[in-house]
């Protein structure tokens, strides 16, 4: 089937030391990387050719809504309590916002004699997590690297991380449709990728949208479908839906291209600080109270939320407690804080609406694997 | 004539990979989009200091150790790079004369997407220029996704050359402006380029383009005002572009030190960051400081944009993308930097770019405009 794989180019600087792999050859599947993804069931991509539209919530939001679902017909991922197990990939290396979304910056990655680990959110490993904001030392260090150490990088994440049996990979990507999209569809030759693209209503992102929608096509990658995302917002104080981007262009622009139109999530400012300040929230209620000696705790605008936080957080804590007891030591940070975060994100307003999409996500990409299997 | 040759060849290279969707082989159309295409591209191939199929640890085309060191092993370019001749490259002379015409030249960038760089890069564009006497150029080098031409009302233009270089679209006497936009074939194209290509089209907006072009067009009545200026600023040795606004894409990569290399003899007079108020958005704007501090880019400040939500109906205030960190005044305390200001989210802004409308222009009342203007007005001084 993948008859492209097999371009017997010869890989330059294979013999060079360890660390020093070669990029030159952007053909041929890696067989690294074929080791690794052999054991994915399916790659969706998040694509968008315009910036702040939402991928990487959309990303976030999808993983959290897969990896609490049962995993799909089907599934080799072995999983112990019945959840589909899923893996989130953020390849915008210059901007990497997965792991604060996730409430796990800080966080490490650590190397293991089959490669490097990814950071988990849970104890069941459930929802494994990938990104170069975990490799930085410093929140203000950034990432300058030209197209080739991209491409270096988005390979190794693709090779050399030990994702382990999975149900999904979902991709983050940065704007646009440059090296990492180049470059990760090129890794990804093979392993048969679908892509959800996301766009807000306006004109503007709307026009960048199509540029992303005619790279999918020159590049033959399927798309899934389309969310608009941020349309509409509810103001708190009278309850008046004011449409901040417009409305319906998404949809629109869905049905003129021939794409499903998978729904609207509207803009939904408790999601924005559950996803922006997830650690915060969930230090706050670990410890029943900020004891965070960073900066963020100087700051008074969080004081108003910490009685709420705390009572809740003293709830939560219980739980928590009995849990850390039966988990190894190393697994309680991601156990507290990513159950908080999930737990939350199943409490807030877009939690039902991204549900729908997520199932309309799951048929297509069913539909598009058994597409493949028909014979030709 | 020489318009005919240079356009075409754009049309040609990014119109050429049709969807040639063999099954089984997407990717190897993917590599023609993105490499194949080079000779006759608008970039025509310029070497770059990186070539494409480099190792990852490549020390650069220029470096002394070129073909030297250890992450050299293997690589096809190896010996040519070993035995070419190091030098500094024979377009920067030619970029520093054509960027002698311009006075202060601003970045606008942000680590984050949509975050309100072009949108800003046109206020700032239009707001500059609305003093008669003030010559203002935009340049997009947002390659993939070139949005200044929407947000400008210029969506349909095209690009047109003469001899002295490529002539920019001007939005009205004294405001022009550059943009990949002009120059795909449909606004649905795709720029599927790897960095060489985006580095090359940069060079060529700051070598080709012939910025000052359209002072010396030659309408009746007004012309001989323009001309006048012309003369007058060129006998005083005055550069005759006042303000340079470069809008950039997210990120800190190719483009970004692309723009900064090419730059550096003729000087960068500073960078406008911004932001949204939420972590996510500051997390990446931590990034592009280090960025600016790492290239000796001075940075101007930080605006915070979409700062709190005024409903129209009742005028209450909310905040859509909350400062769980306290937002960009905090980040600019905790790291030393000029704050300029925020701006409120206004429904309106989105729709005026989506048309191609000056806000400030045509709602001069809203709380977002007077934000503007009065960020605008700090930005001025400071690059005074």
């Amino acid at each position: 089937m993948s008859s492209a794989n097999t371009t017997p180019t010869p890989i330059p600087g294979s013999a060079a030391p360890s660390g020093i792999t070669a990029s030159a050859s952007h053909l041929g599947a890696d067989p690294k990387i074929t080791r690794r993804l052999t054991r994915v069931k399916h790659i969706i991509l998040v694509l968008s050719g315009k910036g702040g539209v939402g991928k990487s919530s959309v990303s976030a939001q999808l993983a959290l809504s897969l990896s609490s679902q049962p995993p799909p017909e089907g599934s080799t991922s072995n999983s112990t309590n019945g959840k589909a197990k899923v893996g989130i990939l953020d390849i915008d290396l210059t901007g990497p916002s997965i792991p604060r979304m996730l409430g796990l910056d800080g966080e490490n990655v650590r190397q293991s004699s089959d490669g490097w680990v990814p950071v988990f959110t849970d104890a069941q490993q459930n929802l494994a997590v990938m990104s170069v904001g975990f490799l930085l030392r410093s929140k203000n260090d950034s990432v300058v690297w030209r197209g080739p150490k991209k491409n270096a990088m988005i390979k190794q994440f693709l090779g050399d991380v030990r994702w382990g049996d999975l149900d999904y990979l979902i991709i983050d990507t940065p704007p646009g449709t440059s090296d990492e999209h180049i470059s990760a569809l090129e890794y990804l030759n093979g392993f048969h990728p679908s892509a959800v693209m996301v766009t807000t209503p306006q004109a503007v992102s709307l026009a960048d949208n199509l540029r992303s929608l005619d790279f999918t096509r020159k590049t033959g990658l399927p798309v899934l479908g389309l969310i608009e995302n941020m349309s509409g917002y509810m103001c708190p104080h009278c309850q008046e839906c004011t449409n901040v981007w417009g409305k319906g262009g998404g949809e629109a622009l869905a049905q003129r291209e021939g794409i499903r139109f998978l729904g609207r999530i509207p803009i939904d400012p408790g999601l924005v600080r559950l996803l922006d300040d997830a650690r915060e929230e969930a230090v706050r209620k670990e410890a029943g109270e900020v004891t965070k000696a960073s900066d963020d705790s100087s700051n008074p605008r969080i004081e108003g939320e910490d009685q709420e936080g705390a009572k809740e957080g003293r709830a939560a804590k219980k739980e928590e407690e009995e849990d850390v007891s039966a988990t190894i030591p190393t697994a309680t940070t991601g156990t507290a804080l990513s159950r908080t975060t999930v737990q939350r994100y199943f409490d807030s307003q877009t939690f039902p609406i991204f549900q729908s999409i997520t199932e309309k996500i799951k048929e297509e990409v069913e539909r598009f694997k058994q597409q493949l299997q028909a014979p030709r | 004539m020489l318009a005919v040759q240079s356009q075409p060849s754009l049309l040609r290279s990014t119109e050429n990979p049709q969807p040639s969707n063999q099954p089984g082989h997407p990717i190897a159309s993917s590599a023609t989009v993105s490499t194949s295409t080079a000779p006759d591209s608008v970039a025509r191939a310029l070497p770059d200091q990186v070539p494409e199929n480099a190792p990852e640890h490549c020390p650069g085309t220029e470096s002394d150790q070129a073909g030297k060191a250890s992450a050299c092993q293997g690589c096809p370019n190896q010996s040519v790079c070993a035995s070419a001749p190091k030098g500094p490259d024979p377009d920067l002379p030619i970029i520093k004369e054509r960027m002698k015409a311009v006075k202060s030249k601003i970045l606008i960038m942000s680590g984050k997407g949509g975050v309100g760089k072009s949108t800003f890069t046109a206020q700032l564009g239009w707001a500059f220029s609305s003093d008669e006497e003030t010559q203002t150029a935009i340049m997009d080098i947002d390659i993939c996704g070139p949005s200044i031409p929407t947000i400008l009302g210029l969506a349909n233009q095209s690009i047109h050359a003469s001899s002295t270089g490529w002539s920019p679209v001007y939005v009205s006497d004294n405001l022009c402006c550059m943009s990949i936009g002009f120059l795909l074939p449909s606004q649905t194209s795709a720029v599927i380029w790897r960095g060489p290509k985006k580095n090359g089209l940069i060079k060529q907006f700051l070598k080709d383009v012939d910025w000052t072009a359209g002072l010396e067009e030659e309408e009746e009545g007004e012309e001989r005002e323009e001309r006048d200026m012309r003369e007058e600023r060129e006998e005083r040795g005055e550069p005759l572009i006042d303000y340079m606004l470069i809008d950039t894409p997210p990120g800190t990569s190719d483009e970004h030190l692309s723009i900064v290399g090419y730059l550096k003899e003729s000087g960068i007079d500073g960078a406008v960051l911004l932001t949204t108020p939420q972590e996510v958005s500051l997390q990446d704007v931590r990034k592009e400081i280090s960025f600016c501090r790492k290239m000796s880019v001075p940075i101007i400040g930080i605006v915070e944009n979409m700062a709190g939500f005024v409903c129209p109906a009742c005028h209450g205030r909310s905040d859509i993308f909350y400062p769980s960190t306290g937002g960009a005044k905090a980040l600019c305390e905790e790291l030393g930097l000029n704050f300029l200001g925020s701006v409120p989210l206004d429904p309106r802004i989105g729709k005026c770019c989506d048309l191609g409308e000056s806000f400030v222009d045509e709602y001069p009342d809203s709380p977002a405009s007077k934000a503007y203007l009065e960020v605008i007005d700090k930005i001025r001084k400071i690059v005074a």
